[in-house]
């Protein structure tokens, strides 16, 4: 097996609440021709293509097979698989792991505008059964989880309402984010109720983009580029779909799937070895309850931490810093796609005014919303 | 043989069964819609189409003309370079004489077939084209290397769809020579 996989390209169009000016072949072709020229490579000399789509967020069954023209696939090994980023990135990583693949480029976009009815389409991934038919949004199955995390942790909905305002904030200084703005905290409690204790603006607002990867074993790595980012370790896990059965305070997903990544990097103290962190905050709650599920403090220390600064751009564990989802857009299955692509820009020394100093390790974690519990964990360095 | 002549366990369920609600049964109808933006390439080929023209996209690198347009080259990767008109005619590439409709349900005694063929337009590159219908022709003129011509649908009907396009005829009709050489195929086959 090769030793280690590296990241030696990377493009995206950026995130736009819409983009009716591109199909989505023209917004993917965008990304991937810039992450080809990036690693300088041509798709004719790239060995493997994985995108990761949902046929019922494209509005197509067998959506994977219109994936190879606008990645440069057409009659190479090309496949889809129906997860998160991160979950394609782990497929291409073992891909390369094998020797049998040099490279691989793995895909992921985002095209939230041309869904005209997200709520139905996301209840539609409810049980049939049990659930469906009580009719309730999606929405307040991550009300539900939220209450019982607040009651577990005693975290308020106005330190819940601070994580609005950090990531907002900080997607102002990024440019690829979609919804930067100066917000506080009282701003997030005044908006609408959607579900209790949710708010419209603890939610993050959807938005359109496409990221493309290329990933690399060893030796084509160093002969393509001088600042490979590596990927250190990788993991996924998924709890069981029974809502009535799931631990509702706990992301027990994201502790698993982190706990894997961890031993394969060989991290054994999370906080100390990683220097910032591009984690899920799909709802505000969600990147408090995330922090404590990847062992970045006990659980009910998370608003502690991020109202000590602890998590602020310029604090000791950086957290978001690219506006995470509430800042840049909820991206559905590119949501990971947008944090590689943050860990690789960090890594590199690429971020512009919103660059950390110094930074060597990053961790990327995801979920893929509601109602799943599937979540995604991969570390980077530039080591 | 029919079901009734085996011995079966267990208690037969019919439709109408299900239909009464003497079983317990749970459905639901997704709701579900989707606004698919058509870009750059697909956005003009379709306001094109309302014009009455077929239009395509070179790339200068491997000289392909294309149809349908895409503002990106996908065997070279590089953005396609110029828009161009093509004809409204070409030649058959492949067809097929169908009897069932979209739903699989058999077209009727008095439905004539559909029969769906891929044309390839006259100035686009060998082998590209489109797919659509054939029509106002006898099934068995119908043949690989056919030339045809679009039918439009008049200018006010139009709605910038691959519909606007009612469907394709061949380009001339079939000669005399050519319709007394089917004759003797046709009693041939009745003789044998």
């Amino acid at each position: 097996m090769t030793e280690r996989v590296a990241i030696v390209g990377i493009g995206t169009t950026g995130f736009r609440p819409i983009t009716p000016d591109v199909s989505y072949r023209e917004l993917i072709f965008e990304a991937a021709r810039k992450a080809y020229t990036d690693a300088g490579i041509e798709p004719s000399e790239i060995d493997g293509f994985i995108t990761a789509a949902e046929d019922f967020l494209e509005g197509y069954s067998i959506a994977d097979e219109y994936c190879p023209d606008q990645i440069g696939a057409v009659l190479k090994p090309t496949h889809t698989v129906p997860g998160d980023f991160l979950q394609a990135m782990a497929t291409g990583f073992m891909m390369v792991k094998t020797g049998a693949f040099r490279t691989v480029a793995v895909e992921a976009h985002s095209k939230a505008s041309n869904m005209k009815n997200i709520s139905e389409l996301i209840g539609f991934a409810m049980d049939p059964i049990y659930n469906r038919p009580l009719r309730e949004t999606p929405h307040a199955i991550s009300a539900l989880e939220m209450t019982r995390y607040l009651f577990e942790t005693c975290t308020t909905p106005d330190q819940c309402a601070q994580v609005v305002s950090k990531n907002m904030g900080n997607a102002m200084h990024n440019p690829y984010a979609a919804f930067g703005a100066e917000i506080e905290s009282g701003d997030v409690l005044n908006s609408e109720p959607v579900s209790l204790p949710l708010h419209r603006l603890d939610i993050a607002q959807h938005a359109d983009g496409a990221v493309v990867v290329v990933l690399a074993d060893e030796a084509t790595a160093r002969a393509l580029t001088d600042v490979p980012i590596w990927v250190e370790g990788i993991g996924w896990c998924t709890d069981t779909p029974t809502l009535e059965m799931r631990d509702w305070g706990e992301a027990a997903y994201a502790r698993l799937a982190a706990d894997m990544a961890y031993r394969m990097a060989g991290i054994t103290n999370p906080v100390a070895e990683i220097d910032f962190a591009e984690i899920c905050d799909e709802y505000s709650y969600k990147e408090l309850q995330h922090m404590e599920a990847l062992r970045f403090c006990m659980p009910g220390e998370a608003a502690h931490l991020l109202e000590t600064g602890v998590t602020a751009i310029d604090g000791e564990l950086p957290i978001n810093v690219s506006g995470g989802a509430l800042g840049v857009g909820h991206l559905f299955e590119a949501s990971g796609a947008h944090k590689i692509l943050e860990l690789v820009e960090q890594l590199r020394g690429e971020a512009g005014t919103r660059q950390i100093p110094d930074v060597a390790v990053g961790l990327a974690q995801t979920w893929r919303g509601v109602p799943t519990a599937t979540g995604a964990v991969a570390i980077l360095s530039n080591l | 043989m029919k079901l009734e002549d085996y011995e079966l366990g267990g208690t037969p369920l019919r439709s109408s069964d299900i239909k009464k609600g003497n079983v317990l049964t749970t459905s639901w109808e997704p709701n579900l819609a989707y606004a698919w933006d058509d870009g750059v390439a697909i956005g003009r080929y379709l306001a094109e189409l309302k014009n009455g023209r077929i239009i395509g996209r070179t790339c200068y690198k491997c000289n392909r003309i294309m149809i349908p347009p895409r503002m990106f080259c996908e065997l070279c990767f590089r953005p396609s370079d110029e828009w161009v008109y093509c004809k409204d005619t070409g030649i058959v590439n492949t067809f097929s004489i169908c009897h069932i409709n979209w739903d699989a349900s058999r077209r009727g005694p008095n439905e004539p077939p559909l029969i769906p063929a891929v044309i390839e337009i006259d100035g686009a590159s060998k082998g590209m084209g489109i797919l659509h219908m054939l029509s106002e022709v006898d099934p068995d003129d119908i043949k690989v290397g056919l030339k045809v011509k679009a039918v439009w649908k008049n200018p006010g009907e139009r709605t910038g769809s691959i519909t606007d396009i009612l469907y394709f005829k061949p380009l001339r009709a079939p000669t005399k020579r050519a319709k007394a050489t089917k004759k003797r195929a046709k009693a041939t086959r009745k003789r044998k």
